[in-house]
């Protein structure tokens, strides 16, 4: 069940890197704070080129009272990790008490996590959670480079022989096939990183025979298959184009061009702000986890919230008759 | 959060276990409303009873094997709350799901955490064995009542009222006059009250079976947060109960459960056990038509007082002497919430 955002301020108390490209923020919270648990989220008002907008970040384990969050650096970002990057101990900024939409059941005999660049920041408190109950886990752990790894250091200290670091550039990979393979039965996964990543996962899973509901995923819709570039958009029902610069999403270009729109999740789950593709030049780089492989492969409708196309003109209908 | 009376982090019971069924049975507790079936293999489980959808509850739709199709749009969730089926998409969505409430078996009832999954342990659970001990006969139900938990722990705490509610079968002045001693630990409380070389009431002559004074005894024994098995009973006067023997006479256990609904409510589960005549089918059963007609006249009591209680909101209690055992309890209660909000932060 979703709860309604609750807004609190908060007040940087602490800022650095832990990883190259990850900065960890913690933020002294004004008023009652709930607990919350391993997977649970925060959203932050930043401000983008001077207008508010609202991002959503993963909360890593903190004292009461305090949010903790990792916000990975990205060079062509929607704008919200250049401006997490950009604050200091001292500066204020508006987030909501912490939601869970990727909580641990707490009853599976056996845990795997596996976690891809960034999306270490749910499985670390997971792991740590896990770890201190004496529940059975392993981790499998990727990133691109070595010093990318955040959270590295406790993770070997805190699981030892049962958790692996692959580096990617070093041309390491997590063996999805093998770490499912040796997990109990009625063991659970908990995944988070790139869609791709995901999706192989879920593959090796279903193939397997596993319950789906013992799959467990958080996505986050910045990972394509692709880097972010700019693109353009042709709505035929409008009669108007739309550039979409490499910092925007396809869905806030159309919604400041004029194009009314319907969305909800932003993180490509939902599927309301997808829409017909009537032409392409160029290929469309799906990042949702609403369409699945064979809809994707289809290319007859996209999630404008997390889709995006690695140049090239997508000409698209949003259901406009006037 | 604030003003909660309730802890979170522990183990209530929310149904006798006949109450949970190969159907969907609504019931809130602690605020929170449940959704409660049995799998196909006899597995009791426990879902939030609020569609992730547009929050329609659960109950109100169907059982399918070990699923729950919630009864407007079709989701179906299995027995873990995950969403296994959405309509007109060819994916689920990966944040559907709704909470599931760990749940254990014991002692004939169901009993359900509310809190922190992660410190859901069964060893936890309240003490009630007396209720499916093959040395003992057993049976009660569970009443809804419309006061706050607590004034029924209270109630239970201090048997003085006895003398004055339940007259008729169980009280008589020896209950108000006689002295009791109170004692605790961490989790628990127990009063302690010997009537001695007294004439028994109505209730317990005819248990005894037999005329003439009787050595009476009440230990209460309250397990925080809203657990109380009481040992009661007579032995004739002079037998040797007092000192430990109570060959001579009839013992009793009256069980007794009482789960938060709402602040202003609760589940009332009890059972009365007794260590005699146990193949005396009829006397269980009569045993407990009688233990529920004593207890409505506490129910009435008891939603007169939390009425009174909303009626005055700018007054609260004074206690007297005979309240150190509800204020023993109140005061374990009271620490276990503290704790669970100061605990703050599960993961850290």
């Amino acid at each position: 069940m979703r709860l309604r955002r609750e807004w609190r301020e908060g007040r940087v108390t602490e800022a650095r890197e832990v990883a190259e490209g990850v900065r960890l923020l913690e933020f002294a919270v004004d008023g009652p704070m709930p607990p919350f648990d391993p997977g649970s989220h925060t959203e932050f008002e930043v401000n983008i080129d001077g207008r508010p907008a609202i991002r959503s970040y993963t909360c890593l384990p903190a004292a009461c009272g305090s949010v903790r969050v990792a916000v990975r650096r990205h060079q062509s970002s929607r704008g919200g990790s250049r401006y997490m990057w950009s604050l200091g101990v001292g500066d204020r900024l508006r987030l909501t008490v912490p939601e869970n939409r990727f909580s641990l059941s707490w009853r599976a005999p056996a845990y795997l996590l596996v976690a891809g660049g960034i999306g270490i920041t749910p499985i670390y408190g997971m792991a740590r959670a896990l770890n201190e109950r004496g529940a059975p886990v392993r981790l499998a752990y990727g990133a691109r480079t070595r010093e990318s790894l955040a959270f590295a250091d406790d993770l070997k200290a805190l699981l030892g022989e049962r958790a692996s670091f692959h580096v990617s550039q070093e041309g390491e990979r997590i063996d999805l096939a093998s770490e499912i393979d040796r997990l109990a039965e009625d063991g659970e996964l908990y995944i988070c990183g790139p869609v791709p990543m995901l999706e192989a996962a879920r593959s090796i899973w279903r193939a397997r025979g596993r319950p789906v509901s013992r799959f467990r995923c958080e996505v986050f819709g910045d990972s394509g298959a692709f880097a972010e570039l700019p693109f353009r958009v042709d709505v035929a029902d409008r009669g108007v184009s739309v550039d979409v610069p490499s910092d925007k999403s396809m869905l806030q270009a159309l919604i400041d061009a004029g194009v009314e729109m319907i969305y909800d999740c932003e993180r490509g789950e939902c599927g309301l702000c997808a829409v017909d593709i009537v032409g392409q030049e160029g290929q469309i780089d799906h990042r949702d986890v609403f369409f699945d492989e064979t809809e994707k492969a289809e290319n007859s409708r996209m999630c404008t919230c997390v889709s995006r196309l690695p140049g090239g003109t997508v000409r698209i209908d949003t259901g406009f008759r006037a | 959060m604030h003003g909660q009376t309730y802890p979170l982090n522990a183990w209530y019971a929310a149904a006798w276990d006949v109450e949970v069924k190969r159907e969907l049975l609504a019931r809130t507790i602690c605020d929170k409303p449940v959704v409660l079936y049995r799998k196909q293999n006899g597995e009791a489980v426990a879902l939030a009873d609020a569609c992730w959808h547009r929050l329609l509850p659960l109950s109100r739709g169907e059982l399918h094997g070990d699923h729950v199709i919630c009864g407007y749009h079709g989701l179906e969730f299995d027995d873990t709350g995950r969403c296994v089926y959405m309509p007109s998409q060819a994916t689920i969505n990966p944040s559907a799901c709704v909470q599931t409430y760990p749940i254990a078996e014991k002692h004939r009832f169901v009993w359900i955490w509310p809190g922190d999954p992660a410190l859901a342990d069964p060893a936890l659970i309240p003490d009630l064995h007396w209720n499916d001990d093959p040395q003992w006969a057993s049976d009660g139900k569970v009443i809804q009542v419309k006061c706050d938990y607590r004034l029924v722990i209270d109630n239970l705490m201090d048997l003085t009222h006895e003398t004055y509610v339940h007259g008729s079968s169980i009280g008589n002045r020896a209950v108000a006059e006689a002295p009791f001693s109170v004692s605790h630990d961490t989790r628990t409380a127990t009063v302690t009250r010997w009537m001695l070389d007294i004439d028994p009431p109505p209730f317990w002559r005819a248990q005894l079976g037999r005329p003439g004074n009787v050595d009476r005894w009440q230990i209460i024994n309250f397990e925080a947060p809203s657990t109380i098995a009481i040992d009661v009973g007579v032995a004739p006067a002079g037998s040797g109960a007092p000192e430990g023997d109570r060959s001579q006479g009839v013992n009793g256990f009256v069980l007794n459960t009482v789960t938060p609904e709402t602040g202003k409510s609760c589940h009332y589960f009890w059972a009365f056990a007794r260590n005699y005549k146990l193949s005396e089918q009829r006397r269980t059963h009569e045993l407990r038509e009688g233990v529920a007609s004593i207890f409505r006249e506490d129910e009435a009591i008891l939603e007169a007082q939390q009425k009174a209680l909303d009626d005055n909101p700018d007054h609260v209690f004074y206690n007297l002497n005979i309240d150190a055992g509800s204020m023993w309890a109140r005061k374990l209660i009271d620490r276990m919430i503290a704790d669970e909000q100061a605990m703050g932060i599960a993961a850290e």
